[in-house]
């Protein structure tokens, strides 16, 4: 059976031209970036072109750029590293509820440290104010972190206009850009943000690596202690293969960003209309116009969402829920609840993420397969069956 | 994740339904925690003769529905009351550890409607 | 021109098997481990097999192991995470002065915190005496941490004797093993160690991916919070292909430990005798008989570091020095300095570490080739004059 993968913002397959550059650092040249003769000479070269590649992508300049283990570092290096270095000014810190949890647990960590935190909340699209943003500044605010886009429900916020406001009271500016960079421009300097986190592993690059961008005089403490490595910032040998894969990916991102943008958006548009019309009783979660090319999330009324994606895995589909089954926890997903669904529409939310490899076919199959799916899903379940009898609340 | 005799009841759900005029009927679970269970049972001298379920939650809810609606079919009362969410999930040759708790509630709803059965004799 | 790589303590060559046991994690088998279809699935897979071989390499259990992005990150993670977590109990931390950086700059990072840290020294060879440790303990004290073996001198610590110590004071024991494991046989078990810090790229595994050990019911804070990867004890996706190299690298030292200990045991001493025999003020550093396999780290007097690794680099031959220009810094290896070691002479310290790919014949070029560089430096040297 052929699968088609349709996760793209869990994690993206690497892709092959970034494969063969990393080969070289996978076999023969294997030498620690550090060593001075010339097997150490060469890796220190291959992650001097890297870090302009990655810094390119975001309009950023090559010694902005920090490698790390991946996104979440990057989440808490920016945020612990700012509040420790800030802690003499201030000790509040402004986020949104619908934040990755990266950025969410490292707040409730600072939190424990004595740090205040004001968690905004969302409109029904998932989108922030930036006057609530403007609101919830004190004389103690020392930072503002805002994710780009969501990871869930693909809502695309208003970073710009949020930094304008946090630039003008002089607060140091985070930006979670996991789901962004690669996907749609972003453009540090036209947001003016200070920190701003990536991640390889979601634009086709390696798992294992992301990057920090710290502007230029902008000073954070470090997260992880020992050798100089990355300008003495982020100690630990470097993770060569990874940080050239991911160099390679940023570059072939930003070679077709405009093009890939625009076909995905196509085919997201062309699944959400076909979900409509051949199903009842589903909803759109997330932003119509501000979201992620490529994102479709929904919520299919009366069904789980575990049961749907096991069914679609037998079926060769590969997708996501915000479904607390999905999740590990009790709770079905925050950002859902963030966004006023109740608990059994968010259990049956799912998350369709294209990538640059899906094809129309693929977004035609699953069309085919899914309304049978949910119409034998709904055929079991107590709640559409209540809702038949006219006892059930539609939404 | 689950294994294969999950799997299967899961894609080959057995006895799902209603049953018309049911003798008893249990329901267990709230869509907030994710998992909601109806059974409903005929019952004739004593004996378990018809049962039906619907189940809206994961695959781990779905298998557990459609394994009680196996193990109790034909049983007497006395032997469906002693069935419990621990057995079934032997009965599926075990459950992610996960599952124990927030999906394995199907014996409950069996009880449940059992009860619901001995309410309406009593009246 | 054929290299030679003499310095397998700062990195090794990622091994053929170890490569390809990771191919399939980067090409079709991408999946996220945290998700549920079948891809996802396989790589979940692929993750508990590595981390039982990584178990068994060291004698833990499975679940005791937590997969980080490297060595660095598992010592601060453990060391940060103790102090955390312990930091009602007391506040003393004891180390030594012959730690990696990544354990010394988090101590003074726990410092600037309110941690008071002892750095126990070491004797002529780099070893820590542990009746120094056992002085060293006060009613504050919640963690000692202390190197299983050197990475510059090689000389392997009395973790074991240490450990006895530690654990009778109902201390929590860490020991940045990453230049051991793989090479000798460690027993966390044997040593009764609470935290091991252990690394994939010193062991002919990938970089960028490392392991923290925890002992089963120790309790320490997380460094990276997110996700609910590892058990809810270290965010962020996993690093499936890397994770699951580490695990093969493991597994092949794991089979081949002792008899390659024991080669490169016996091509080391071949190495430091024709050293003895073709040159004159020499000296080794480190401890003779308790050192890593392998390893040879000599200071040679008159003549300076890196000119020397530059000299051989330019004769295909890779090794280091404790030079401070080798090193980016203004000084001399701290180590060599702690045993010692005047500043000139530690800056004329050659470290050749030797690895599962040297042959007797590698050995024999750099002692044919290492003479003539020595007298070429010291006939320019004033030094020597």
């Amino acid at each position: 059976m052929k699968r088609i993968y349709l996760d793209h913002n869990a994690t993206t397959p690497l892709d092959p031209e970034a494969l063969k550059v990393m080969m070289p650092y996978l076999t023969e040249e294997f030498g620690n970036a550090s060593s001075i003769y010339e097997k150490g000479r060469v890796t220190k070269k291959a992650i001097a072109e890297a870090r302009e590649k990655v810094a390119r992508l975001i309009g950023a300049q090559s010694d902005e750029v920090f490698f790390t283990g991946g996104g979440t570092e990057a989440d808490n290096w920016a945020i612990k590293g700012a509040a420790e270095s800030l802690r003499d000014k201030g000790n509040h810190i402004i986020t949104t509820v619908i934040e990755h949890h990266a950025v969410l647990h490292t707040c409730e960590y600072l939190k424990e440290h004595g740090f205040e935190v004001t968690y905004l909340p969302v409109d029904e699209y998932g989108l922030v104010d930036p006057e609530a943003v403007k609101q919830a500044i004190t004389d103690q605010t020392i930072l503002v972190s805002v994710m780009y886009a969501n990871n869930e429900i693909g809502t695309i916020e208003p970073v710009a206009e949020i930094g304008k406001i946090v630039k003008e009271k002089n607060i140091l500016y985070h930006i979670d850009a996991v789901q962004a960079v690669g996907k749609i421009p972003v453009d540090v300097n036209a947001i003016g943000v200070d920190l701003l986190s990536m991640s390889a592993h979601k634009l086709y690059g390696p798992k294992g690596v992301g990057a920090l961008y710290i502007r230029k005089g902008t000073q954070i403490k470090n997260l992880i202690h020992g050798g100089a490595q990355e300008r003495m910032r982020r100690a630990g040998t470097e993770n060569v293969a990874g940080i050239v894969g991911f160099g390679k990916a940023a570059e072939l991102a930003f070679d077709h960003l405009s093009e890939t943008e625009e076909r995905l958006t196509q085919l997201r548009d062309k699944l959400l209309n076909g979900m409509m019309e051949k199903m009842d009783h589903v909803r759109l979660n997330g932003h119509p116009i501000h979201r992620l090319p490529g994102n479709v999330n929904v919520s299919i009324e009366f069904i789980e969402g575990e049961s749907l994606l096991i069914s679609l895995d037998m079926k060769g589909i590969s997708a996501s829920s915000g479904s607390a089954c999905t999740s590990g926890s009790l709770d079905p997903s925050h950002v859902l609840l963030a966004i006023g669904l109740p608990h059994e529409i968010a259990h049956g939310s799912l998350r369709v993420t294209l990538g640059k490899e899906n094809t129309e076919a693929d977004v035609d199959y699953l069309l085919d397969i899914l309304p049978e799916i949910v119409q034998k899903l709904r055929a079991m379940s107590p709640l559409y069956e209540a809702y038949l009898k006219g006892e059930g609340n539609r939404v | 994740m689950y294994s294969e005799k999950v799997m299967d009841h899961f894609s080959h759900p057995r006895n799902v339904g209603q049953i018309e005029n049911a003798d008893g009927t249990g329901q267990v679970g709230n869509a907030k925690c994710g998992d909601i269970m109806k059974i409903d049972l005929k019952i004739e001298d004593d004996h378990i003769v018809d049962v039906k379920f619907k189940t809206f939650g994961c695959g781990a809810a779905v298998a557990t529905s459609s394994m009680v609606t196996e193990m109790v079919k034909g049983k007497t009362i006395e032997a469906a009351l002693a069935i419990s969410n621990k057995a079934v999930a032997e009965a599926l040759g075990g459950l992610p550890p996960q599952k124990m708790h927030c999906s394995n509630l199907a014996a409950d709803a069996l009880h449940e409607a059992i009860k619901d059965y001995q309410k309406k004799q009593a009246q | 021109m054929k290299r030679i790589y003499l310095d397998h303590n700062a990195t090794t060559s990622l091994d053929p098997e170890v490569l390809k046991a990771m191919m399939p994690y980067l090409t079709g088998e991408f999946g996220n481990a945290s998700s549920i279809y079948e891809c996802g699935r396989m790589a979940q897979k692929a993750v508990v097999e590595a981390r039982e071989k990584v178990a068994r390499l060291i004698g833990a259990q499975s679940d005791e192991l937590f997969f980080t992005s490297g060595g660095t990150e598992a010592d601060n993670w453990a060391l940060k995470g103790a102090a955390e977590a312990l930091r009602d109990k007391g506040n003393h931390i004891i180390t030594t002065v012959i730690e990696h950086h990544a354990v010394l700059h988090t101590c003074e990072y726990l410092e600037e915190q309110g941690f008071e840290v002892t750095y126990l020294p070491v004797d002529e060879y780099g070893l820590v005496d542990p009746a120094a440790v056992e002085q060293a303990i006060t009613d504050q004290t919640i963690i000692v941490s202390v190197m299983y073996a050197n990475n510059e001198i090689g000389t392997i610590e009395p973790v074991e004797e240490i450990g006895k110590i530690v654990k009778e004071k109902g201390i929590l024991y860490h020991i940045d093993a990453v230049q051991a494991v793989g090479k000798i046989p460690v027993d966390v078990n044997a040593i009764g160690v609470d935290l091991l810090s252990m690394s994939a790229h010193k062991l002919y595994g990938p970089k960028g991916v490392g392991a923290l050990y925890i002992r089963k019911g120790v309790k320490i804070n997380n460094l990276l919070h997110g996700g609910a990867q590892e058990r809810n004890q270290r965010a962020g996706t996993e690093n499936v292909a890397g994770i699951v190299g580490f695990g093969k690298a493991a597994e092949l030292s794991c089979d081949n430990l002792i008899e390659t200990a024991e080669r490169l045991t016996r091509l080391g001493d071949r190495l430091a005798k024709g050293i003895t025999e073709k040159m004159d003020h020499v000296r080794f550093n480190g401890y003779p008989l308790h050192r890593l396999p392998g390893h040879v780290n000599v200071s040679i007097e008159f003549v300076e570091g890196e000119a020397l690794v530059m000299s051989l680099d330019m004769q295909g031959i890779s090794v280091s020095s404790g030079s401070a220009c080798a090193a980016g810094s203004a000084d001399p290896s701290h180590v060599l300095l702690a045993i010692g070691l005047p500043h000139e002479i530690a800056h004329g310290s050659l470290r050749m570490t030797l690895g599962k790919d040297s042959t007797e014949a590698d050995v024999d070029e750099v002692l044919t080739i290492l003479p003539r560089i020595v007298e070429k430096l010291r006939a320019m040297s004033p030094l020597y004059q």
